[in-house]
Parts: structure tokens; C-alpha cells; sequence
């Protein structure tokens, strides 16, 4: 199996696996427990939040274990929205190319009363600084921008939006859900205030993640229960999960020059010799992009009957297609870039890890081009395309 | 996994896929902005379809759906194929998932252009109402009132 979908979810490391099997045998103590067992654990917790505050240049206190991405997007969210009721604000401000964990959240908040900006991007998936500094208001109380796209990968000038953030005395919130472990994360050069992450970005587990929150913003439960997490994020920690997010995020963090060189040269390979299709674009920026990810658009054919022909050759890929989507629209990223949506329905992602292979990429180099001719010779479209009866727009 | 094998296996070999230069009726459904178009070609002789041929621009079910009405018409009385509905063509498959019904629905009306059309050009009076012109906005939107209709 050629696996790459390393964007929607990775393999969990050797190491990863190895740090946390003594916490399903020996270490099962609860962290909240004063006996040894209990005690032991908690060790291991506050060591793994002492070494995931250090690879994105934070202190232990501000990190706070979640279950994910989406719930520290959530928390994150909502917590603004009730320092804002306080402070008698009501407006945030994002992008429209965010993950639906953001979005949805942002769309919950306008059922509430919040008024929204979804700020446009450009044809690479950029919002512009002009935009965010003139949709600012005084009942502005957070920005919402992702550090980087999960289909496209583009890269926000995150430095840049968190100085603009921090003059004007608003919340930055990134959903670094993409970037963890893959960009150089400093939330104290880069001004940001709350961060999401996801340990099964960067070969962690599932269902553990953090939400950073720097010291002094101010934090709002989203959940009752229990004292864990200094009172704000209740329910029983996942220690084993936590270990093995500590672990893969140490070693991608120290990787991460290495592991990026190599993965961009796997995707650059991807792009010259796809790109050598007829009638095909590559979606999102090629300089502000993640060293991991490949999208692009091939005309006349649709997306999901693409995945399933590349699956059948053993391929583990993803498209923005309308039917991937489960819903009638095609990716709002890809929407959102300007594609038509004939074109969005068109598209491939390949994200890579470092554990592909050059081999790997040589026998995706090979099947692409088949699969999409296959595709083509029953599409009507590629048929009126040919004949002239219908305007190439890629 | 998503799809049923009788759906995997008309996915990977479609049946009758192709062109057809000699066509006496051409049907096209669906639109490139919702994902779907199919294109159905028909040869008739003596009020039965002797041939048929498909081309479509879609997903699994789109490329399945098509490719086994194809087989269901193909001999059969002009007649007998107008009778060719959307959830037969889901049951010969062994099901679609729920969000992929509007691919039956498509192949149906793709039958149904391309023996409207082979009407048309051969000056045989029909009910036109009885008929999808191929020109809906979208075609999800329309199937999905249809298909509410026929479930009901």
C-alpha cells in the first residue's frame, strides 16, 4: 500500500508506540490520584507538556491537553466568544479557507449573535493583511487564522497577522492543526495566543491533541467535571496518548529541517511530472506551501472515480471532489482559490510523510497519467473539450 | 467499504462505454458544475434497442450506474426501457449509498433523454411531459424532489 494521506492522518511512530505501551501495562495509574501509581503518571504527564511547550516556544502552563484539533479549535472559539460577551464585543474575524472544525464554529457563532468575516484568499490561498487590518473593528475580539491549509498547503503570514493582532490588542487564535511538527512554530516571536494541535498529524495517536493558550489570555471551560488541567479542561487524562504525542512531536520537531528537504524534493518530483499531464493546475502557492503536500486539478475527470481507480493500483490519496465532500459543492478551499467547480471536482491530493518512499512516488508518477487518460476517454466532458465544444479553463 | 461489488465491478469494467458515431438517439444529463453528466447513445431497429453506448463524467456510482442501465436497455422493446426506473437500477447494483441515489436517478434520465432525442430526430410524437429536458439547473436538486417523490 502506497499511503498518502498523511494530511488527513499519519502512522503512529515506532517510537511513539514504544513511549506509551508501559501506560496500557505498568504506568495505569490516574494522574489525579495521590498514591504512587497515580502519582507516577502525573510525572509522566508534566514531563510530556514540559516537552511539547518547548518545541513551539511555550511554557508547560500554557498547554493544555485536548482530544484533538477540533475540540482546541472549539474551546479556543467559544472561550474568545464568552471574553467577548464580557467585554460587550461580538465580532471575529477568519478566513474562509479554515477547516470545518473552525468553520462550523464560526457559523454556530453567528446563530448566537456573533457577526463574522470570513476573509477572502487569494488564487494561492493567502489572505491579504490590508483585508484583515481593515475588517478590524472595535467589537473585534478575535482573529481565527489557520497556520496552514490542510488541502493546499499554504502557508499564513502568521507572523505578520499576530503582530497586527497584538497592536490592536485583539485574540489570535491559529488552528496549527497542519503545521505542528512540520513548520517552525514560536508562539512568542509570533504573537499568537491560542494555538490547536492534533497528535496524529505528526505519527502520535488519535484522539489526543492540545489547545496553548499564553499566559494571561483568558480561558473559559467548555466542559464540567473534574479538577484535571488546572480546572479548565476536565475528564481524566490520556496519558498514554499524551506520552505518545510528547514523543512524536520531540522527534519531528528535531527532524523536522531533515524530514522537510526530503519531502520536498518527493513533492517537487510530483508536481514536475504530473504538471506534465495536458490541462492540469497545480492548486495553492508553490513557495508558501507545506514541504508535504501535492494538489492538483486534472480537466474532465471527477475526483472521487479518480481515488477509487488510484486505490485499486494500491494508492492512498484524497480529492475536494463534491462526492468525497459528501455534500453537493466541491471543496470551499478550492472554491475559495477561485477554481470552477468543475475544476475543484478535478482535483488530487498526495501528502507525503517521512516514511514514503522514492519508489513509492516513482509508481505514482506512473499510475496518475493512466488513470486520468482512462477517466477521460468515457468523460463527456473531456470528449466536448476535445472537439472544441467546450472552452478549456485549465 | 463505500460501494457494493456489483457497483466496484461495473466501476472498474463499465459495459457499452464508448462513442457511437451512428447514434439514433443521444441523451445527456447532469451537470459538469454538480459533478455528474452522463451521456447515452442508442441505436434502434424495429421499435428495439439494438445497441447502446455511455460516456459519463462522475464518481464510482455515476460511472456504475450508467454502465448497468446500459445492459438493462440494451434488446429490450423502446417501451420496456421507458419503463427503466432509478430504483431498479439501484437494486441491480445491491445498493447505493443514500447520497448516491441521484446517480440512478441520472442514469434513468439519461434513457430517457437519449429516447426523447431518437423521438425528436425521427418526427414520432411523445408526451413531453413525461420528460426531463436534460436542462435542470442542477440536477441533484431535481433528482432529490424526485427521488422523494418515488419513496413516497
Amino acid at each position: 500500500m502506497i499511503y498518502l494521506d498523511n494530511a488527513g492522518t499519519t502512522k503512529v511512530s515506532a517510537e511513539a508506540q514504544k513511549a506509551m505501551m508501559p501506560f496500557f501495562s505498568n504506568i495505569y495509574g490516574n494522574a489525579s490520584s495521590l498514591h504512587t501509581a497515580g502519582q507516577i503518571a502525573k510525572e509522566h504527564l508534566e514531563k510530556a507538556r514540559e516537552v511539547i511547550a518547548k518545541c513551539i516556544n511555550a511554557t508547560a502552563d500554557e498547554i493544555f491537553f485536548t482530544s484533538g484539533g477540533t475540540e482546541s479549535d472549539n474551546w479556543a472559539i467559544k472561550s474568545a466568544m464568552e471574553f467577548a460577551r464580557l467585554k460587550g464585543k461580538n465580532h471575529i474575524i477568519t478566513s474562509s479557507v479554515e477547516h470545518h472544525a473552525v468553520l462550523h464554529t464560526m457559523q454556530n457563532a453567528e446563530k448566537q449573535g456573533f457577526s463574522v468575516t470570513y476573509l477572502p484568499v487569494d488564487k494561492d490561498g493567502l489572505i491579504s493583511l490590508t483585508d484583515l487590518e481593515n475588517a478590524i473593528t472595535d467589537k473585534t475580539c478575535l482573529v481565527s487564522i489557520m497556520f496552514a491549509n490542510n488541502e493546499i498547503g499554504t502557508i499564513m503570514p502568521i507572523s505578520k497577522i499576530g503582530k497586527l493582532c497584538h497592536e490592536k490588542g485583539i485574540l489570535f487564535h491559529t488552528d496549527a492543526v497542519q503545521a505542528v511538527g512540520h513548520e517552525k512554530i514560536d508562539t512568542k516571536a509570533m504573537n499568537i495566543d491560542m494555538l490547536s494541535m492534533s497528535a496524529h498529524k505528526f505519527h502520535g495517536p488519535k484522539g489526543v491533541g492540545a489547545l496553548f493558550v499564553r499566559k494571561g489570555t483568558p480561558v473559559f471551560n467548555f466542559m464540567f467535571g473534574g479538577a484535571q488541567e488546572r480546572n479548565r479542561r476536565p475528564g481524566t487524562e490520556n496519558v498514554a496518548g499524551i506520552v505518545g504525542m510528547a514523543e512524536a512531536l520531540r522527534i519531528a520537531t528535531e527532524e523536522m529541517e531533515k524530514n522537510n528537504a526530503y519531502q520536498k524534493q518527493l513533492t517537487d518530483r510530483l508536481f514536475e511530472n504530473l504538471g506534465k499531464i495536458p490541462h492540469s493546475k497545480i492548486n495553492g502557492s508553490r513557495k508558501h506551501r507545506l514541504a508535504n503536500n501535492f494538489n492538483m486539478s486534472f480537466e474532465g475527470i471527477e475526483g472521487e472515480s479518480l481515488l477509487l481507480l488510484l486505490n485499486d493500483k494500491g494508492i492512498c490519496a484524497s480529492s475536494g471532489s463534491a462526492c468525497t465532500s459528501g455534500s453537493l459543492d466541491p471543496s470551499h478551499v478550492l472554491l475559495a482559490i477561485g477554481l470552477p467547480h468543475e475544476v475543484a471536482h478535478g482535483s488530487l491530493r498526495l501528502t507525503t510523510s517521512k516514511y514514503t518512499t522514492e519508489k513509492e512516488i516513482d509508481a505514482v508518477i506512473k499510475a496518475v497519467p493512466k488513470v486520468v487518460e482512462t477517466l477521460r476517454k468515457m468523460s463527456p466532458v473531456w470528449d466536448e473539450l476535445e472537439k472544441g465544444e467546450r472552452k478549456h479553463v485549465i | 467499504m463505500l460501494y457494493s461489488e456489483k457497483v466496484m465491478d461495473h466501476f472498474r469494467n463499465p459495459r457499452n462505454v464508448g462513442q457511437m458515431d451512428d447514434a439514433d438517439g443521444i441523451g445527456e444529463v447532469g451537470n459538469a458544475k454538480c459533478g455528474d453528466i452522463m451521456r447515452m447513445y442508442i441505436k434502434v431497429k424495429d421499435n428495439i434497442i439494438t445497441d447502446v453506448k455511455f460516456m459519463t463524467f462522475g464518481c464510482g456510482s455515476a460511472i456504475a450506474t450508467s454502465s448497468i442501465a446500459t445492459e438493462m436497455i440494451k434488446g429490450q422493446p423502446i417501451d420496456k426501457a421507458l419503463e427503466l426506473t432509478n430504483q431498479a437500477v439501484v437494486e441491480a447494483l445491491g445498493g447505493l449509498p443514500t447520497h448516491k441515489i441521484h446517480c440512478s436517478v441520472l442514469a434513468e434520465e439519461a434513457v430517457k433523454a437519449a429516447i426523447k432525442d431518437y423521438y425528436d430526430k425521427h418526427g414520432i410524437a411523445y408526451d413531453k411531459s413525461k420528460y426531463c429536458a436534460g436542462d435542470c439547473p442542477c440536477v441533484l436538486e431535481h433528482d432529490r424532489e424526485e427521488v422523494k417523490k418515488k419513496n413516497n
